[in-house]
């Protein structure tokens, strides 16, 4: 069941005065413009074992994404597609208020929002990856860990996970006497479109991009925009407890289509490891 | 998704035989749950969904309880016979999702301030789903929270709109959300003029986002008109029937 819930952090009362006076004159606590976002560091292939993996630090956001490729059954419905599969979970290392155990309302937020912007840009086509059809598929599974948590936890996972898969290298498998076999070969993963994920978040009247933790606990609504390749919309999500005016929401959207535009630039010039 | 044709055909009906302005059949009937303090039943197209308020009441478990307001919980649920492959009755992901929107969907339009150390819970069961259900919920919702008298600055309307055949359409039905091209869940406080819930799935050229955004506000707007009606029913549908036969 869904309930309302205390700030995750206290910001002491003076802290938040200072926080609203900051950007009330245009500038944010850690020296940011309102527009601006946080240096994003991004570092593929850390995990070997996996089949592609990315370490996403979004200022003090710290993410980890690996691939892991199977085959499997393909989802009902969807029978001549693969699977794709992602989850997340907020390590207990995050933070202080993190507690081992199943996920909370928040974090299934997080893995549903981040996956939507993924599958409904088809940037993975998903139809290349059939093995029998309506019988045996690939199924990617995309898993993320957060490490360290300071504010937009859905823009830092969708980065992680964006580069996780460009960075992967699919097996080959295939059909041999009715069994699957992997070949030990390996091809680049089907990829369509590069999805960028931009949270806007409205703190008083004032919309700022790319929150930290702390004015995540000051913000009262903040919404979530992905856009593809061509600029066009993929995904939204609205959260928190507050509402938008139609003239911000429209506002935070062109933001996501210019913003998401220098962020994929910098995603196409990762050097291609591994 | 979005390669499906036929969606519309030649005279700009769709497969329900609506155009692409209007909305499916809604019937709102307030006060159908007796035991709750608040309650409503919506039938939205195919969608029936009943939502009931208990409280403002006291808080179990105590430690959840806040000084300074109310908590609003929110349960969202479909029943296993909803849909049509059985579904299973365990709260699935989507539920916690759709629980977690809806609740902040409708949380900026009460006045929680109002009853501190208190909770109020609501609950939302579908009984048949058609697409559209947590805007159909979340309507429903609110009406059932004005009639248990919760102090609101606003109610909350909701309606979808979408992409069919590369069309921008209002309340997208099931088969258009699986076929379709995208879906814009949308909640808005008609008078003070505020989207309180906005999702999307699907793809969108900025300039049909535009038309989708503002197609789904105006499906608000006849939403509200609904939820109106159906409240003055309950409280006033003596009255007006008098004031309408003199």
């Amino acid at each position: 069941m869904s309930s309302s819930k205390r700030s995750t952090i206290i910001v002491e009362h003076l802290r938040k005065q200072q926080m609203w006076d900051a950007i009330s004159k245009g500038k944010r606590l850690d020296g940011r413009n309102l527009n601006e976002t946080r240096l994003i560091e991004i570092e593929q292939d850390i995990i070997k074992k996996a089949n592609g993996s990315a370490k996403v630090k979004l200022g003090n956001s710290e993410v980890v994404a690996g691939v892991k490729v199977e085959t499997g059954e393909p989802f009902e419905g969807l029978e001549n597609k693969g699977a794709l599969i992602l989850s997340a979970e907020v390590l207990p290392t995050a933070s202080p208020y993190i507690e081992p155990g199943p996920p909370d309302e928040e974090t299934v937020e997080l893995a549903r929002v981040v996956d939507r912007g993924i599958r409904e840009s088809s940037m993975i086509d998903l139809d290349k990856l059939v093995l029998v059809p309506g019988k045996i598929v690939y199924t990617i599974f995309v898993d993320c860990s957060i490490i360290n948590t300071d504010g937009n936890l859905f823009d830092a996972t969708s980065y992680a996970v964006v580069s996780a898969l460009i960075s992967s290298k699919l097996p080959i498998f295939e059909i041999q006497d009715g069994r699957v076999v992997d070949t030990g070969n390996s091809q680049d993963p089907p990829i369509t479109t590069i999805p960028i994920s931009i949270t806007t978040v409205r703190i008083g009247d004032v919309v700022i991009l790319d929150p930290t933790a702390e004015e995540e606990a000051c913000m009262d609504a903040r919404i979530t925009i992905a856009t593809n390749s061509n600029g066009h919309y993929t995904a939204i999500q609205k959260g928190s407890t507050g509402a938008f005016t139609i003239e911000q929401i429209k506002k935070a959207a062109e933001i996501a289509r210019i913003k998401g535009e220098e962020i994929r630039t910098k995603l196409k010039e990762l050097p291609k490891t591994g | 998704m979005s390669q499906a044709k036929n969606l519309i055909n030649g005279s700009g009906r769709r497969t329900d035989g609506r155009t692409a302005d209007e909305l499916r059949q809604i019937k709102i009937t307030v006060g159908v749950v007796k035991n709750a303090d608040g309650s409503a039943f919506i039938e939205f197209g195919r969608n029936k969904i009943v939502a009931a308020v208990y409280g403002p009441r006291e808080v179990h478990p105590k430690h959840m309880a806040l000084p300074d307001r109310c908590i609003l919980r929110c349960r969202y649920h479909m029943s296993p016979f909803s849909t049509d492959t059985r579904k299973n009755p365990a709260p699935s992901r989507r539920e916690v999702e759709i629980s977690k929107v809806m609740r902040e969907s409708l949380e900026p339009a009460l006045i929680l301030e109002d009853y501190p150390r208190a909770a109020i819970d609501l609950f939302v069961e579908v009984l048949q789903a058609d697409g559209g259900s947590r805007c159909a919920g979340i309507t429903a919702a609110s009406v059932a929270l004005a009639d248990a008298g919760i102090n609101m600055r606003d109610i909350v309307s909701a309606c979808a709109a979408g992409k069919i055949d590369n069309k921008i359409v209002l309340d997208i039905n099931d088969t258009e959300d699986k076929e379709g091209g995208a879906d814009m869940p949308v909640a808005y406080m008609p008078h003070l003029e505020q989207v309180t819930l906005l999702q999307l799935d699907g793809i969108l050229t900025p300039e049909q986002f535009n038309e989708c955004l503002d197609k789904a506000i105006g499906g608000c707007n006849m939403v509200y008109e609904i939820q109106r009606q159906a409240l003055m029913q309950k409280y006033f549908g003596n009255e007006t029937e008098l004031k309408e036969e003199q």
